[in-house]
């Protein structure tokens, strides 16, 4: 349903000129149905830490079933995310499985402290992108990973799941005209001078939590 | 490793790169930044998280549908193994942080370096067309030609400092510059200042002659 809606937005790109960023507000497109809201319920907070959970085990025990439910959840949204930012469908397929099995390869470089599953797996299909549509190289901040004998705190796993959460509960709850130029700006239909970064979502409760699980890190490394 | 960083990247440019939505210039520019600074790594990180958020939201449609062999297939991927990535070396004592090495090929002694008059010299690095890159060497001491801008430039310091009108920027600081700003960067006395600077337009240098050898020189 949402794929629909998505393909009469690109018509809509295919016809104007450039938006500037102060006229994105007004094109946009009229929404027929509500979004679902996600209300935050323990449920969702607790499927997060369950994803962590897999990533865990196939980091620890190369567990294939924990792979499966993975893929079953996640594979279908990055293959979504790739159609919207462009690929065809069988591009974006195959280009699915690479971000997938990168996942299973790197699962001791996930940090659960500093990202949900969703968050890492977006970066995985973002890179996976830039190299596949628009051939480019995507150069990344020095790795900064807990070595074999460190590992975060489970409290701050706790605390930045739940952020996290929240913060998607705020996306879900945004009026529908805002949350569009949000996804345009992920799905690559905004140029970077026309995406505004002011979202109206509590980012800086998110941003302290990372800031405080990159200062430990800094501080095991020394 | 975390530098005393007073100018930082805006909120714009970090949702860009955390959207993808850069040029490979700014990329490099951003990943080169984060490398020394934590403050605007959280807050990129705080816009992945959102990406994330997009991700995890999307709605299921017939498209988006993946089949079993697809799956099949994903094993078969993690079955040949992992694709090699180069090992991590040691970073302890590098001046440039790691995007950079990489696009060098190592450390300052492997920049290659040209000079453009005046005693700077600067190294091109290769990025796609839409903007780009480059290393600047600055002798201590020395005024680079007073200049103006089209498009953005944004220049990070990775050694020594200089000082303009916006203020004194040392390693980690970033200035942006706009087509507004007009500016005659002077470098630190104490030491040659080496900068990132990449730009979406040609630098335009007021005097003639550095004017004519921006055509040659592509800066």
């Amino acid at each position: 349903m949402h794929l629909r809606r998505k393909r009469c937005m690109l018509a809509n790109v295919e016809i104007r000129p450039k938006l500037a960023s102060a006229g994105a507000n007004s094109i946009g497109f009229v929404r027929n149905e509500k979004v679902k809201k996600q209300p935050v319920t323990p449920k969702n907070a607790a499927a997060r830490l369950l994803w962590v959970e897999h990533v865990s085990r196939i980091r620890d025990h190369k567990d294939t079933q924990a792979f499966a439910d993975l893929f079953d959840h996640f594979a279908p949204r990055v293959k979504g995310f790739l159609i919207k930012s462009g690929a065809d469908a069988s591009l974006a397929e195959e280009c699915t499985q690479d971000v997938m099995a990168t996942l299973w390869h790197k699962a001791h470089q996930f940090d659960a402290s500093r990202a949900s599953v969703a968050t890492w797996i977006f970066t995985i299909a973002r890179n996976r992108k830039i190299d596949l549509l628009r051939r480019q190289r995507r150069p990344e901040p020095e790795d900064l990973t807990w070595g074999p004998e460190e590992e975060p705190d489970q409290a701050d796993i706790l605390n930045l799941q739940q952020e996290t959460e929240l913060l998607g509960a705020a996306l879900a709850d945004l009026p529908s005209a805002q949350r569009e130029l949000i996804e345009k700006a992920y799905f690559g239909d905004l140029t970077h001078s026309e995406i505004a970064a002011e979202t109206g979502l509590p980012l800086g409760t998110i941003k302290s939590r990372i800031r405080l699980a990159l200062e430990r890190l800094r501080h095991v490394m020394k | 490793m975390s530098e005393n960083i007073k100018h930082h990247l805006n909120d714009s440019v970090l949702m860009a790169y955390a959207a993808g939505a850069l040029p490979e210039a700014f990329n490099l520019m951003v990943a080169a930044h984060l490398s020394l600074c934590d403050a605007c790594r959280a807050q990129a990180e705080s816009f992945e998280a959102l990406g994330g958020e997009v991700l995890e939201q999307l709605q299921d449609g017939k498209e988006a549908l993946v089949s079993a062999e697809s799956y099949a297939a994903t094993l078969a991927l993690i079955a040949g193994g992992p694709v090699e990535t180069a090992a991590t070396e040691d970073t302890g004592c590098a001046v440039l942080p790691k995007p950079l090495r990489d696009y060098v090929g190592g450390d300052l002694n492997a920049i290659r370096w040209k000079p453009v008059g005046m005693g700077v010299k600067q190294a091109i690095l290769p990025t796609s067309k839409e903007a780009s890159a480059r290393l600047l060497l600055i002798p201590a001491g020395t005024a680079m030609p007073d200049h103006g801008h089209q498009g953005t430039e944004m220049t990070m310091v990775l050694q020594g400092a200089f000082q303009d009108d916006d203020g004194y920027f040392a390693r980690g600081d970033v200035e942006i510059a706009d087509s507004d700003l007009h500016h005659t960067p002077v470098a630190d006395i104490h030491e040659d200042c080496i900068c990132l600077a990449v730009t979406d337009a040609p630098l335009q240098f007021d005097r003639l002659i550095p004017k004519i050898a921006q055509k040659f020189l592509r800066i």
